[in-house]
This record gives structure tokens, sequence and C-alpha cells, in this order.
């Protein structure tokens, strides 16, 4: 409660304290200001005082009067009034009220919880075992804030009870639960008041496995993290009472003034994002989803899987929250389906999101776990994914069962399911699990295809967007973009690259105009403070009630202002508002100030905040220190308030004793060289080029061979049937007629050195073999993969035998030569998903399905035979996977371990396998057998060493991070994209190329960049080049230099402090993380004990 | 961490982010390598390595933390205090 000029104030006594209050305050509301605890239990903030349990009851009198009890929270504040809330009289009356409450509520475990606290604990009287209380809490809640009344007081005396008027079903309840949510003693009952149904809000994030609040945070990682109210559900929005929320809000944050606004913002460029929503498998109820609790969508199973989910993580079942024994998954709910919803396309990401949740679900498990995944082909296509689903299969024992599932029926158990399946076999099959997971699809919400339909953005069959093979990013409406699942279904990797792509084409288009909205801020002139002692100032947060309700946060102030070097100390109730921010830097220039301490929340969120705060008052930002008293400490002991304060007090002196220690660090500005450096000239390496120099950056292209176009020159089509070499042909003249790309073939790179911003590139330049150097700002890796040539299968022995790119020469050049064939096999996967080739070469599928059905275009009698372990057309590949089996072509699938074997048999060759259906071997005489030869990595180690890029295990250039940095490698302004980071179709690879552009021109437009801050120093007095920082540094920076002692580039240092701490000479420091900043919060944490 | 125990810590235990997640990619096998070592030393000295561990916690996992927190803190109440803690309050005291 602040005290304004404008109100009258009381001054008053309680317990030997003086207080001043306004006018109008109760007793009890001082005493609270004091931190007096005063028990309560018909008292709420939000409602007016009623005095109905008594247990509040103080002595009063004026000074000379006689003392008398009186109820606090009716009683007012009156001027000099004497207030004792611990006299014996006033113990012993509280204890007889707790008391006779127990004796009319004795099962209620709120009123056992006070009578205990107030050391009653056997009734002297009958006990009535009544459930309400008669606190009035829930009538006044009805009536005052609420505004309804749908409850109210019946009869007098011993018989008095709550109810609806008349006891009859109120037509007034709105059935908010108010009343529900504020009865001590669980005394409501729906039913008694109201005809309608009370309805729970489930919360969306925990897909409706729980219930959440009106006003709530989304969910833990939201951005920003901040409390919103639903709108449908809030009393006050809905009618305008309650507002009970206010109240209780110290910060004074809500405003139920606030309205939807419509802003206009005039933009160049627009890019669509919108993503997806699961598919909902109640649409179409195969399944029995509606039916059954234990039948989940597999966002649901995620939440259960969650340790920040309904079940904190434990693995246990809706129905029965019971442990699961056996967990089945079931593939493709809502894609792969024309039947069923129009879903007719694979949605991509189902298959390894199941293996991850199969493995992640036995993990948590504590008992041994069955799993079973039933699916109809595993499509893990994505980079290094291969590897992780022969993990699942062979090593963790999730059980793969290639089926189709007939349906599902209750099992012999309360809860159990049994599932009816037909296997590969064709035999029927079922099984009973405990769980059955629907591994959903996904699906495009009505909301993105209202947007699409008023921007005038065009969608394909399946409501995505439609874009174009070779403009992967663009709509059909110019300026608009498009990035992530409403393309079409893909995973966070492929989401993360076509986002850069989208940036990278809207920047291209809107060049011109960059920077012209920044505003550069500006500081003051920093303060010198060498040779100065330290001069701490403390700031110790309430944040409202978050720390304030458990930690003593005067009492913490108090202890910080006698610390050492501390000139002041201060309490705020929001330190990160904005008149705290100034009130610090006032403080700042008051006390001169050259350390502050910032008791309050997570360094994690707000240390940027109150570095600028200090940075404006002219102090260097690394003089700053955080203690965090509230995740750390008021949040995790609320029930222990003495023993937080004191780990409060812990926690400054430790901060107080760090910032002593801090000096200033300071971050250079290195210039950058606006030029990019793309080493391979294939689709692209050409991709990236274009796009960089339409980005307004010069760009030097490296190709090895005399022509660009790379693989793409020996690629015809793609299934979707666009001509690959018009557009490489098209691709080729925009490059080289563009006057800042400059081309350099038969080159290739012999030295690197430098860092972001500035490299220096050594190249030899055919066919005259001169030298070149290159300096540039980034370099993009887009050296492209080979075709495997084939070991197996009599590939080279036989002219029978071809692989899909040899085949597609035929199909360009020799129809006359097809229409002879009668008989044709592929096989599929030579090279790929091995021993040798563990990973899955992604675009093999698709070239067999496109080559058959160019074949059986041209000769329609021909027989076809795909011999396949799994088909992987995902995405909207799946369309022609299901015309070429419309078609005839026919798809057989073979086991890894039982391989297909050809023999040459006089003119021609046998191919022998298990049909799996049949279970028989069958023998075919093709006229032609193709083999589906996978993608291997070029000769990329050489390349790789001079970068000083990891490579993964199968030679593909390594990214940052699988998701999050996909084009980004682990040396900062270097790039992959294309098939040198894996195998990948043309749209992808264009997605890609237009990705590392944007990554790059992020790096290159800037004028400088800022290196140094928390990096690591070496002290060449104390060096003695053992090499050890050398070998142990992540990040391959130290170096022994020219002195022979070792240097630490500080633009390439992460400031992880290995060599700091592996240096056995102390010649290495991590500033800002010194030893003697170490050793002082050492020192001044366990001072106390 | 030595030094904690010779300012007279009763136990110390380092927290890292899971195996294989480390923001500075191998610094948590660094340190656990680190941990084990100065264990060694302790059982050395006689102060007991058992009164140092590493844990490996995702960020993400508030409950294990404080089951760790728990579990370390029921394990140095059953050593009793640090002897180096006794050690130099005796010299003091002579």
């Amino acid at each position: 409660m602040t005290v304004t000029q404008e109100t009258k104030t009381i001054n008053l006594t309680i317990d030997g304290q003086q207080i001043k209050v306004i006018e109008g305050a109760s007793v009890l509301e001082a005493a609270q200001q004091l931190r007096i605890n005063i028990p309560t239990l018909c008292y709420h903030k939000a409602l007016p005082s009623y005095g109905a349990c008594r247990l509040c009851l103080v002595e009063v009198s004026q000074s000379g009067g006689r003392p008398s009890l009186q109820a606090s929270c009716t009683y007012p504040a009156q001027e000099g009034l004497i207030v004792k809330t611990d006299t014996e009289q006033v113990i012993k009356t509280r204890r007889i009220m707790a008391e006779l409450l127990l004796a009319r509520c004795p099962d209620s475990d709120e009123v056992k919880r006070i009578a205990k606290e107030l050391g009653v604990e056997k009734i002297r009287i009958k006990p009535k075992h009544k459930d309400c209380l008669l606190c009035g809490l829930c009538v006044r809640m009805c009536h005052d804030r609420m505004g309804r009344g749908a409850i109210g007081f019946a009869y007098r005396g011993s018989n008095r009870e709550v109810q609806p008027a008349f006891d009859i079903q109120s037509d007034v309840c709105q059935t908010c639960g108010a009343c529900f949510s504020i009865c001590p003693t669980q005394a409501i009952k729906f039913e008694k008041i109201t005809k309608n149904k009370p309805r729970p809000i489930l919360s969306e994030y925990d897909s409706g496995l729980r219930e959440r609040p009106v006003a709530y945070i989304p969910y833990p990682q939201a951005v920003p993290k901040l409390a919103i109210i639903d709108e449908e559900h809030c009393v006050s929005l809905q009618t305008g009472e309650c507002k009970v929320c206010q109240e209780f809000c110290e910060a004074g944050a809500i405003n139920f003034d606030q309205k939807e606004e419509i802003l206009k913002l005039d933009v160049g460029s627009v890019i669509l994002a919108s993503g997806f929503k699961p598919y909902d498998p109640a649409i179409n109820d195969t399944y029995q989803y509606s039916r059954f609790s234990n039948v989940v969508t597999s966002l649901e199973f995620e939440r259960i899987l969650s340790a920040s989910g309904p079940y904190q993580g434990h693995l246990l079942r809706p129905s029965d929250e019971k442990e699961p024994k056996t967990i089945a998954w079931i593939q493709c709910v809502g894609s792969r389906n024309t039947h069923v919803a129009d879903k007719g396309y694979c949605s991509g990401v189902c298959c390894t999101y199941a293996i991850k949740q199969a493995m992640v679900a036995k993990e948590h498990s504590d008992t041994p776990l069955d799993t079973a995944i039933f699916y109809i082909d595993i499509r893990t296509y994505g980079k290094d994914f291969e590897k992780f689903y022969n993990r699942a299969k062979d090593d963790v024992g999730v059980r793969f069962v290639k089926s189709r599932i007939n349906n599902i029926l209750p099992g012999d158990e309360e809860g159990d399911l049994k599932i009816r399946y037909t296997n590969e076999a064709g035999r029927i099959a079922q099984e009973e699990f405990d769980i059955v997971v629907l591994s959903v699809g996904l699906d495009i919400p009505q909301e993105s295809m209202d947007l699409a339909q008023k921007m005038g953005v065009e969608l394909n069959n399946y409501n995505f967007v439609s874009t174009k093979t070779f403009e992967p990013v663009r709509t059909t409406k110019d300026g608009i973009y498009i990035c992530g699942a409403f393309q079409g279904p893909k995973d966070i990797p492929e989401t993360v690259m076509q986002a850069s792509a989208s940036a990278a084409a809207s920047s291209s288009l809107l060049s011109s105009q960059r920077h012209t909205l920044t505003k550069e801020r500006e500081y003051p002139d920093e303060i010198d403070i060498a040779g100065q002692e330290p001069r701490i100032g403390v700031f110790v947060c309430h944040c409202g009630i978050n720390i304030g309700g458990v930690v003593n946060v005067p009492e913490v102030t108090d202890y910080a202002s006698r610390l050492p070097n501390v000139l002041v100390a201060d309490n705020n109730l929001f330190t990160c508002s904005q008149d705290t921010q100034d009130k610090i830097k006032e403080r700042i220039e008051e006390f001169k100030l050259n350390r502050v301490v910032v008791a309050s929340c997570s360094a994690r969120t707000h240390e940027p905040l109150f570095q600028d705060t200090i940075r404006d008052a002219g102090l260097n930002p690394y003089l700053f220190s955080m203690a965090n008293i509230r995740d750390q400490d008021s949040w995790v002991h609320q029930s222990d308030k003495e023993g937080a304060t004191e780990k409060a007090k812990d926690l400054v002196r430790m901060a107080v004793a760090n910032a002593a220690e801090s000096s200033p660090l300071y971050r250079t500005k290195l210039p950058v060289i606006k030029r990019a450096l793309i080493i391979g000239g294939g689709i692209a390496g050409m991709t990236a080029a274009l796009n960089i120099a339409g980005q307004g950056f010069e760009v030097v292209l490296v190709e090895i061979e005399k022509e660009l176009g790379g693989m793409g020159r020996k690629i015809h089509t793609t299934l979707q049937g666009d001509n690959i070499q018009n557009y490489l042909a098209d691709l080729i003249e925009k490059v080289t007629q563009n006057e800042k790309i400059e081309v350099l073939t038969e080159t290739i790179v012999v030295d690197f050195s430098g860092t972001k911003g500035n490299f220096k590139t050594a190249l030899t330049v055919g066919p005259a073999m001169y030298h070149r150097e290159v300096n540039h700002g980034a370099l993009i890796i887009a050296t492209g993969a080979l075709e495997y040539k084939p070991k197996e299968y009599l590939y080279g022995e036989s002219d029978a035998v071809k692989t899909q790119v040899e085949l597609e020469d035929i199909l360009s050049r020799e129809e006359s030569r097809i229409k002879e064939w009668k008989n044709v096999v592929m096989i599929q996967c030579v090279g790929s998903r091995n021993q040798e080739n563990p990973n899955c070469s992604r675009v093999c599928c698709q070239q067999a399905i496109k080559n058959a059905i160019a074949i059986k275009e041209i000769n329609p009698d021909i027989n076809i035979f795909i011999l396949y372990r799994d088909i992987r057309t995902y995405s909207f590949l799946e369309d022609f996977y299901r015309k070429a089996r419309e078609m005839g072509i026919h798809f057989l699938r073979y086991r890894e371990d039982e391989e297909p074997t050809v023999e040459q048999e006089e003119a021609k060759i046998q191919v022998t396998f298990k049909d799996l259906t049949l279970g028989r071997e069958i023998k075919m005489s093709p006229d032609q057998l193709i083999l589906s030869a996978g993608v291997v990595a070029g000769d990329t180690q050489e390349l790789a060493s001079i970068l000083k890029v990891p490579l993964t295990s199968e030679r593909f250039f390594l990214e940052a991070h699988v998701k999050l940095r996909p084009v980004d490698t682990q040396s900062d302004g270097i790039f992959i994209c294309g098939m040198a980071h894996s195998p990948r179709l043309i749209d992808e690879t264009i997605s890609q190329a237009l990705a590392a552009s944007s990554r790059a021109c992020t790096l290159i437009s800037q004028d400088a960049i800022e290196v140094g801050g928390v990096v690591a120093k070496v002290d060449p007095d104390l060096c003695a080049a053992c090499l050890i920082c050398v070998r142990a540094c992540p990040y391959e920076v130290p170096f022994i230099n020219e002195d022979g002692v070792s240097e630490i580039d500080i633009s390439k240092c992460h400031g992880c402090g290995v060599c700091a701490s592996e240096c056995p000479a102390k010649a290495i420091t991590l500033s800002h993380f010194e030893d003697t900043q170490i050793l002082a919060q050492i020192d001044a944490l366990l001072e106390a004990g | 961490m030595m030094v904690a125990f010779q300012k007279g810590a009763d136990g110390v235990y380092v927290v890292g982010c899971l195996e294989g997640e480390c923001h500075f990619l191998t610094g948590n096998l660094r340190a656990k390598k680190k941990v084990e070592y100065a264990k060694k030393l302790l059982d050395e000295i006689g102060v007991g390595g058992e009164r140092l561990a590493m844990y490996n916690i995702a960020a993400s996992d508030g409950p294990r933390f404080a089951e760790v927190a728990r579990e370390m803190h029921e394990k140095i109440k059953a050593q009793g205090p640090n002897p180096i803690k006794g050690a130099t309050l005796n010299k003091k005291a002579a």
C-alpha cells in the first residue's frame, strides 16, 4: 500500500512497532505491512472483511483504555491505537476459535493445518463433520466480485447453510468456479448450485491432458514469458465483474482496457511462416481416439514424457495413471491415405519422432518396456537418421512391425487395447498394449488457408502453399515468401534452412533498403576506474511477492549494506522497472559507484538489461554482478522463509565478493571484408552466388571442373517433370553474366587462414595453374557429392546392369532402345543403408519412381519390378509413388539380410530374391537391371583439413548443430550447403543454398564485428609452450606464435575456459571468470560456516 | 574444488549438462576427468573422494537437480564435517 499525499494517514503501534497506514485500513492490513503473522481463514484480500472465523483476534486499546479482543480484519486502524497480537489472552482465545472450527469441520485439511499451527490437536466437544465452515468466502465472492449472488446463507443459528435461493438450482450461476476455488474446505457442490456442468479449461500446451487457469503463461519456454488472460473464459472480460487478479498483481500490470489494435505496416516483402497443426484423429476416428483415453496422439505422448508435463515426466497412461508395460505406435495417421480426409502426402517427420519417443519411453520406464512401431515404410531419410533407426532397432530393442492396422478394440484388462493388424505375410494378427500412440501427421489449419487467400497466395491440392521446384521459397504472389511446414511437411533442420532461405530471397529484393531503419544506440563516455578501490552498490529485488513473500528483503538489504566495499544497498519492488533503472543510475552518480550488484532473478534473462543500465551511467558492463535469489532461492525454498533469507545473504555476499574482483573488459571492432568465397559451382554454389550478388556483395565462385553445373549436368528432369538442363543453362548464364560474380574454373583451394569477416584463401587457378589469393568475409562450401559406383550385382561386368543416372542418359537419348525392353528390375539401396554406408541416400526412391514412370510412359506394356526395403517418397513425392502403383509398376520388398542375387545366365542376367508376401524365392530374367546407387561424399578430406572444418564419418561436412544451425559449421563465418552437407533433392538444395547465402550475408552486411569480452588470454612470461592448450581447445584456437609462446585469437575464442583450466603454468586466464573472482566467491561462501 | 575443501567445505559437487550436450562441445567431459582426478587426491590426503561428485543434469530438469541436492546433502551429512576444518581449528586453538 503506497502512501500518497492526498490520503489521510493514521499512526498506530502493533507489538511495540510504529506503523503508518492510510485511513480505512484494517488492523490486520497494518500488521501485514509489518510482516506480523496473524492467522486468518475467512479473510481474503479481494473481498470485504466479514469477521466470521474470529481467528484473527487481537488485543486493542487506546492509551490508558481497557484492552479488548477484536477481529483484526474488521477493526479499523485508529490514530494512537495500541495493538498486541501475541498476548496469552489472544493466543488462548484463538485456540478456542480454532477448536470450535475443527469441531465443525474435523475432516478439512485446511482447518486441520490452521489448528495445528495454533497448537490445537484435540477437540473437547463432539465433532459435527460438516463440509461447510460458514466462512462466507463463496457467498461474498459470488455476490461482491462476480456480481451474481447465486448462493447465499439460508436459515439461522445452528441450521445456517450456504445454498442457492430456495435450494433450487440457480439460473444466475455462470459456472465460473470462483466459489469452488476460494472455498477452504472443498464444500462446494456444483450440482446443488447449477444445472450447468462445470467445464475445466484444458491446457492447449499439454494437449488437453491437464487443466490450466484463465490467466496463465502458455508454456515454460514462451517468448516473451508473460502471463496472458484467456478472453473467452475471463469473467471480467465477459461481464466486467471480478477483476480479483488486479488486487494481487503488485506491479499493476493488469489492464482490462487493453483492446485489440489493428496496425498498418508498410513493408516491402512478407514471409509466411504460420506452420502446421497436428492432424486431428477424432475427425475420422478409425483408431477410436475419442473412445479410449489410452489412445493418445504423439503430441499428447510427448507431453506425457516431458518433465514439465502432466505426470512430471513419469511414464503413466491417462486412464488410470498406471505405469505401462507395453506401448504401440501407429504410423501414418492422417498421412499417406487418400481415403481418409484426403491426406495423400507423407508427413515426413513421424517415423523419426516415433522412434525417438519409443527410445525415450524405454529410458523413462523403470521396468522393461515393450515398444512396437506399426509402420508401412520407415522413412528415416534425414542426415544420419538411418543410424538412429538402426540404434533403436538393434541396440535399444524397439520392435518394428510392417503391417496394415485393421482396428483397435478394448483389451482383456480394463484400459488395455487390442490392435488387430494384417502382417507382411498377409495374415491377421493381434496384440495387446497399455497405450497406443497415434503418430499424427502435419495438417494445415483453416486460419492459414484464410490468410493465404487474403494475401492472394495459391495453395496446392493439399492446402500447402504452392511453390516451384526451382523457386522453393517463392509463392505465387511477388514479394511474398514462404518457409516451414506451411510450404510442405518438413522437420526442424529443413524448416530452419528454409527460414534462412526465405530471409535471403526477401533480403535480395530489399537490399537497397538495408539498415535504413537501424538506429544506433549512444552511450556516455566510460568512467575510468583504474586505481580505484571497489565502491559497490547493491540492489535487492522484492519481485512483488515472488521474492519478497519468502525472503526477508529488508533484512537482506540491511545485511548487504554492511558487507565490505558496499557503499549503498537499496531494495525495490521491481528492480527491472524503468524507475528503478533510473534510481540505479542516480545511485551510481551519487555514491561514485564503480561496481553494481543486483540480487533478483536469473542472469540469463536480466543480466543484459542491467549491464545496459550501468553502461548508460558510464560504467563498463563487465563491472556488474548478479545474485539469483528468486529461481535459486525464493522459488525453491518457499516453505523455509528463514533459511531462504540466510541463503539470499550467502548469494549476495558471493556476488559482492565477485564484483569487487571484477575488472572492465573491452570488445574490439574488426572491419569486415564484404566479399564471399564459394567453393563448388554446382546448383548449390551458383544459387548462393546469385543471391549474395543480388544482396549487393561480391562473390568469387570456385569450381574444380572445367565447367559449372556439377551433378546437375547428369540429371535431366525432376519427378515433378521440370527440365533441369534448361534451368541449369539459365543459371549458368545468369552467374557468368553477373558483374559481381567472378567465376574461377579448374581451380582448387590450397591454403586458408583468418577469422570470420577476414579470411584469406589461396587458390591454384587452371589451366595455367597460377597462384591467387582472395580476401573475403565469409565462405560457403558447396562441393556436392557423387553417385556411388556399385561393386555389387555385376555392375561394370554386364551391359544389362546400369545405374539410375546412366538410365537417365538412355531415357534422354535412346527412346527406341527402351521400347524393346519387356522386363526391367530396379534394386533400391545399392550402396546405401549398409555396413559401409549406413545412411539413406534420400534421392534414390524418387529417382527410381521417376525413371520407372518415364519408361512406362514410353513403353506401356513393359513390366517394371522395383525391389526395395522401404519406399521413402516423403512429403508430396508420395503422390508419384501412388501414381506408379496405379500405372502397374510392381513394388516388392526385400529384407536387409536377404538381399537379391544377380547372376549371368548366358546372354541374360538372372535376378533372384525372396518375396515376403509369398514367402518364396522368385527368379526373374530382366532385359535391364537398374541399380539405385546411393550418394557418396566426394573427396572432401583434403579440403576439410585445409579449412579446419570437421566431417561426419561418411565424409560429409558437419554442421554446428543438427537442428538449430544446419548450414553453419563450427568455424564462424564458414557455411555449408547442397550435397556437401547431405544427400538432398534439387528444391532442398536450392533452399539450403539460399540459407547459406543468408547466413553469409548476415555476416558480411556488417561494417565491423565486435570481438573479445569474455575470452581467454595468455601471459607470455608464464607460457612454457607445452602445447596443452593447443590440444585441449575444442575449437582449435591456441597456436604457438613467432615468439614461441601460445597465442589465442580473441576473434575465434568462444570463452569456454578449457585452456585456462588445463594450463599447468596458469599462464592462461579467462576474463570475467578469473581465479581471483572464483576464489573470492568461495571465500565469501565459506566464511559464514 | 580443492581450495573449497581447503577453506572448509564439507562437500562439493559439480553439475554439468548431459554428456554430449555441452555448449562448449567437450567441456563437461573434461570437467568429469578433473573431478575424477581431484577425488583421487582427496582420498590420498584423507579428506575422502566421496565428498566430491559430478552430476550431469539437463537444464530443463529441475526435479532431478533438487533430487541431487538432497542426495548430496544426505551423503555429506553422513560423512560428518570436513577433517581439514577440524585440523585448521585445532591449529588455531593450539
